[in-house]
């Protein structure tokens, strides 16, 4: 459904690098998650495919059709959320959702089973001003302008950023009914947790993709063990885990530290760490296999 | 057209939405029509005038009857010296100041010539010309009626003299309110339009919605219309009420062909609309928009001949003058509320600011991207 083939965009006359090469492919019905901290060039990558931006070289198909030569058809067969809240802010729930309908010549009638699900959800407010709505509420309605005309691929740049976790695992929810619709998405967010909800990730840094795979295969490709280590004093952990004789690879993730131990098994390796750490007077030592999440995979893409 | 139909549906409710806004199209146009030619008066009064009389004679005396009888000047008393009526002038008390030598009434009569000395406070150039003129009509009027009075009628020999008796056509009473409303209506219709469409793009820029209308099969001709339009109507009431008001308050009422008067307004709307329009495209914020259409307000104003007359501009300034569309709205504006034209009259101005409206809005909608 969405070809993309070594797209490449610079700004302020190539000294900003947005997108590098990037190349990737979406299959019909799939749940597509570009994955990647703020200015990876995401967004520069769905506004190329929403045709709102030429690449400086490379080419992309979006359902069939060249994002360049026919942008015509892929704007009536695109749906589109920007990053940024961006339907008319003095109109309610409902005029917003009728005009959006209209432009693109359909009825809300026409299409209410695509957005059904989550219309019922703000479907109280109806008359309520868009500018006024919470934050969770304005990312449905987004959704619902984005649906209204039944669009093939449907591009969503950042959809839960800015939302509470309980609307965002709602969402998701409702993404995952989206697709069973034989709806293409392609979503990006910053949220590595959110990763393991798509069929497959490609995560990205710098304009360039570091690896684009299923999110379950991502993980246990993750090359050696990862223990999490705890202990009172947690500055002086990360100090002695960095400038021990081979230093250790690890980082601070949430409240433990994360660290690497490639070659050795489960209890030499706790072992070791446990030495390391009280050797240095340490007390409170916690050290716990973990299985890796894509926020470990993604360190390490960059890291190695 | 169904597209149109629905864009011209959210704008206008966004339009009636913004109450505020509303209420400022309409009525700070009234206000200011009420307000501004009242006061924005070509006319000088009041004019402070300083005497040195050094002659203290009756002619003098008489002479300085004559000034103040006028109406023009205001006496702000004698000085004993010209250094003394400099001081007057330099403290602003007065605009004018008028030595009268000593042996005014003894040479005038003896030698048939005298001279009077005149000085003028340049610092508002208005004043001090009209001040001036008035000052040295008077003076001439009064030299007259000393002639009259010593030269004794001759029968057969009359005294050559051409009297010139000016008829004011259009504006008899040379009312400067019949030439200064349909001006001040003419700019304040081009501020709200040219405001109002500058600033409308550019906000859909800023709050991003324009980022969700170029992802929709909208064409931009198409987008441009629904901006065009509701503004173009908005003019309308804006002009219509604009009329009324002159009508009621001035007594000003178009002496030509009405139809011609709001045909050619709406060409003049389409041309304005559109330099706001395309001023939209251009920047990213309202702020840069506003100031933008600040830079070409003031000189669309300035040099639009309603305060000075565009015949006595340099040749360069005559191009400038051309090129903007005030000036024609102006003069057809006067042409057909004062002189009574019709539709011959002005059918030059209607083709240029066709030309002008085609031109602006094909740019506007040609330079409005939907993709970068």
């Amino acid at each position: 459904m969405v070809n993309v083939n070594n797209i490449s965009k610079t700004y302020n006359k190539g000294a900003v690098k947005a997108v590098n090469d990037v190349s990737f492919s979406v299959e019909k019905g799939e749940l597509f998650g570009l994955i990647g901290p703020d200015g990876a060039g995401k967004s520069s990558i769905f506004r190329i495919l929403t045709t709102l931006l030429l690449p400086d070289s490379g080419g992309a198909t979006v359902a069939g059709y060249d994002v360049v030569k026919d942008y015509r058809q892929i704007r009536s067969s695109v749906g589109y959320m920007p990053g940024r809240f961006s339907l008319y802010p003095d109109l309610s729930i409902e005029e917003n959702l009728h005009f959006f309908a209209t432009v693109f010549n359909t009825t809300v009638a026409e299409n209410y089973h695509l957005i059904e699900d989550i219309y019922v959800q703000i479907e109280p407010f109806k008359k309520r001003r868009a500018g006024k709505l919470s934050g969770g509420m304005k990312q449905k309605l987004a959704l619902c302008c984005a649906l209204i005309h039944k669009p093939t691929v449907l591009f969503l740049d950042e959809p839960t950023t800015g939302v509470d976790p309980v609307s965002r695992k709602e969402f998701w929810e409702m993404l995952k009914r989206l697709k069973q619709q034989g709806i293409t998405i392609v979503v990006s967010t910053p949220y590595m947790d959110e990763a393991t909800r798509c069929d497959r990730i490609a995560l990205i840094q710098g304009g360039s993709i570091l690896s684009i795979n299923p999110p379950q295969q991502i993980v246990t490709a993750y090359p050696s063990p990862l223990y999490a280590v705890k202990a009172t004093d947690m500055p002086r952990v990360i100090h002695v885990l960095a400038t021990h004789q081979p230093p250790f690879n690890s980082y601070l993730f949430g409240e433990y530290i994360h660290v690497d131990m490639p070659g050795m098994g489960d209890q030499e390796a706790v072992q070791v760490l446990t030495d390391v750490l009280a050797k240095a007077g340490l007390d409170g030592i916690e050290v716990n296999p973990v299985t890796p999440t894509i926020e470990d995979c993604f360190i390490k893409l960059l890291t190695t | 057209m169904r597209t149109i139909k629905f864009l011209l549906e959210k704008e206008f409710r966004q339009i009636f939405r913004n109450r505020a806004i509303l209420l400022l199209i309409m009525v700070m146009p009234i206000m200011q029509l009420v307000i501004l030619p009242l006061a924005a008066d070509f006319e000088v009064k009041n004019i402070n005038l300083s005497v040195v009389d050094h002659d203290h004679s009756p002619y003098s005396r008489q002479l300085i009857s004559k000034i103040t009888a006028s109406g023009y000047f205001r006496l702000q008393g004698y000085q004993a010296s010209m250094k003394e009526a400099y001081r007057f002038i330099e403290q602003d008390k007065a605009d004018l100041a008028l030595e009268i030598p000593s042996g005014f009434e003894r040479n005038l009569i003896r030698e048939n010539e005298q001279q009077l000395f005149i000085a003028v406070n340049a610092i508002n150039g208005t004043k001090a010309g009209l001040g001036g003129a008035y000052l040295s009509s008077i003076l001439r009027d009064f030299n007259q009626d000393i002639r009259m009075e010593w030269i004794p009628p001759m029968r057969l020999q009359p005294l050559p003299t051409i009297e010139v008796i000016p008829k004011n056509r259009f504006n008899p009473q040379l009312n400067y309110q019949f030439f200064m409303v349909p001006g001040i209506l003419a700019i304040l219709l081009t501020m709200v339009g040219g405001f109002l469409s500058a600033l409308n793009i550019v906000k859909e820029k800023e709050i991003g919605t324009i980022e969700q209308i170029n992802v929709t099969p909208i064409r931009k001709h198409h987008f441009i219309l629904g901006k065009l339009i509701p503004f173009w109507i908005l003019g309308n009431v804006v002009f219509t009420l604009g009329l009324v008001v002159s009508w009621i308050i001035y007594g000003i009422f178009p002496q030509g062909n009405i139809m011609a008067m709001y045909g050619f307004i709406w060409i003049y709307l389409l041309a304005v609309l559109g330099f706001g329009l395309l001023v939209s495209t251009y920047t990213d914020t309202q702020q840069q928009a506003m100031f933008v259409m600040f830079f070409f307000m003031m000189i669309f104003i300035l040099m639009g001949g309603l305060f000075t007359s565009i015949d006595s501009m340099p040749g360069w300034a005559k191009w400038i003058a051309a090129l903007n569309p005030v000036s024609y709205l102006v003069e057809v504006m006067r042409m057909i509320i004062l002189k009574g034209s019709g539709w011959s009259a002005i059918l030059p101005h209607l083709g240029i600011l066709l030309a002008f409206g085609v031109v602006l809005n094909g740019w506007a909608i040609w330079n409005y991207r939907k993709t970068s």
